[in-house]
């Protein structure tokens, strides 16, 4: 199992914008470099992108919840 | 006016404060749960938290804010700048709980906040307006009947969102073969984040400089309180500003303040505002780019060359006050330069930082303003604008300003986060602003700008 942790402090969104479809859901596939959510710092938005290739098993926080730097936002099971 | 509630946060809120005490109206202040101890909260007489962090929960969310007014009997609102500032919505709310609103008409708000009705009432009032498509593109039917509406215009051209403004929903297409592309790019980013895909296109101008005129007015009467020039921007965002605008020709200064003021004239306009400009040093024209009908974040360097208190004349003017000025009686003297500081790391394409500030010293001494949201031992979250504070310094000429900005950076340190400070000491010391020779994308193309900034 790899965790994706957040780099930064902010606000974590699941989806690119408020009427479009969440980056990923559980059980989806995900490459290597894909982005799984995003946060945004200071009104700048950051995609958070998955190192590992493979299956999603949680997506761990909320949409628009505060996160901080190390928090786990994804949990993918590796190939 | 009695008691005075404040929809905003950080220097504004602080700022706000200070003026309404001044005046003898008591202040509350609206802050989300990670603003309650911040020197804003701190300022005012009462402070009420109004939701969680992020803004739409907080400082966006009308409902908590009127409930906050209703429940400490606050009777006028303040929206500062940003948030709810040019939401005719709430204005209305405001009005409509029989609040006193700190701004102007919800109408006159709407209006500009609307860009192709505001550029036709610009247009209207005798405004110079840029060569574009007069009105609204309309929907293409096989794509040429656009393309040749865009060839009378030219290339380069800017596509811009009606519903957009500040930097924002704007996109530049260099030839006829990007246009259609960009077009439909356009338009559905302006439905998602506008909810509007109204555009309209405008000619290009390069190495452009932004020059803005500061309106008051009270319903009635109107004037001008001289002009500004905020060119140096990074991201379309302004980071230096001074008053007057230096290097601007009798004519088009004349020209951009007489229109002004006749635009709030037609627009019957009430409390402060700013028409803001494009202003093409090699044709030596100015054209409108929008209205912002509020206070600005630049407002101290009119306050500090006219010696007015914008915020009080804003108080004064909502309470039902006359104007009891004429142009006449606007004197400006000497030259004012302001940075804002904000909490970004320009060596990191200005990534925001966020952190405790750990050790804080403002520069002090004749001639320097700090308007600061936060002092040491603050925590900048990362959840809101990044800026800190605004340094403003006021001196007999511009280049006497210059030196006084430079040696106000120069004491200024701030440490635990990365701010802008250092970038702005080198554009100080550099000979374009010397000479006014920058423009607004001159930060992200001069060459080595970024690369000698610490």
């Amino acid at each position: 199992m790899a965790q994706i942790v957040s780099p930064l402090p902010g606000v974590f969104y699941t989806k690119p914008g408020p009427d479009k479809d969440p980056f990923v859901l559980p059980g989806d596939r995900v490459e290597a470099g894909q982005a799984i959510g995003m946060v945004e710092v200071m009104k700048q938005f950051t995609e958070i992108r998955s190192d590992v290739s493979g299956t999603v098993v949680s997506v761990n926080v909320a949409e628009c919840d505060t996160v901080m730097p190390g928090d786990v936002l994804a949990v993918i099971d590796e190939d | 006016m009695r008691k005075l509630l404040i929809a905003n946060r950080g220097e504004i809120a602080v700022r706000i404060v200070r003026t309404a005490r001044a005046m003898g109206i008591a202040t509350v202040a609206v802050c989300s749960e990670a603003d309650r101890d911040s020197l804003a909260a701190r300022s005012a007489d009462e402070a009420v938290v109004v939701g969680p962090p992020p803004a739409p929960a907080s400082y966006l969310n009308q409902q908590a804010i009127l409930d906050a007014a209703w429940m400490t009997g606050a009777d006028a609102v303040h929206p500062g700048y940003g948030f709810l500032s040019e939401n005719a919505d709430f204005a209305e709310r405001v009005i409509s709980s029989g609040l006193t609103w700190i701004g102007p008409d919800p109408g006159a708000i709407r209006l500009m906040g609307d860009k192709v009705a505001a550029l036709r009432a610009a247009r209207e009032a005798g405004v110079p307006v840029l060569v574009g498509s007069d009105g609204p593109l309309p929907r293409s039917v096989d794509g040429d009947d656009t393309l040749a509406v865009a060839r009378g215009i030219g290339f380069p051209l800017v596509i811009k969102a009606a519903a957009g403004g500040g930097g924002r929903g704007i996109r530049l297409v260099r030839e006829e073969a990007e246009f259609a592309g960009t077009i439909d790019r356009t338009r559905s980013e302006a439905k998602s984040s506008f909810g509007d895909d109204t555009v309209y296109l405008e000619r290009f101008v390069d190495r452009a400089r932004h020059v803005e005129v500061q309106i008051l007015g009270d319903g009635s009467h109107f004037i001008h309180l001289g002009d500004r020039d905020c060119t140096m921007q990074r991201r379309s965002q302004k980071i230096i500003e001074e008053a007057p605008a230096p290097r601007l020709p009798d004519a088009v200064r004349d020209r951009i303040r007489d229109s002004s003021v006749t635009l709030a004239r037609a627009c019957g306009y009430s409390g402060v505002g700013t028409v803001e400009f494009l202003y093409d040093p090699a044709r030596e024209e100015a054209a409108f780019i929008e209205m912002n009908t509020r206070l600005q974040v630049e407002h101290p360097v009119t306050e500090m060359i006219t010696g007015l208190d914008l915020v009080a004349e804003q108080l004064r003017i909502a309470a039902g006050e006359p104007l009891g000025r004429t142009q006449d009686d606007i004197v400006l003297t000497g030259h004012a330069f302001e940075c804002r500081i904000n909490a970004e790391d320009p060596a990191r394409g200005f990534f925001p930082s966020p952190g405790r500030i750990t050790k804080l010293t403002w520069p002090e001494g004749p001639g320097i303003r700090v308007d600061a949201g936060f002092e040491q031992g603050s925590v900048v979250t990362p959840f809101y604008d990044s800026m800190i504070a605004k340094l403003v310094v006021h001196a007999p000429a511009r280049d006497k300003a210059i030196e006084l900005m430079t040696t106000a950076l120069g004491q200024l340190t701030v440490e635990g986060i990365a701010t802008t400070a250092g970038l702005q000491q080198t554009l100080f010391g550099s000979p374009e602003l010397a000479r006014v020779e920058h423009y607004t994308t001159f930060i992200e193309t001069a060459p080595g700008i970024l690369e000698v900034t610490k």
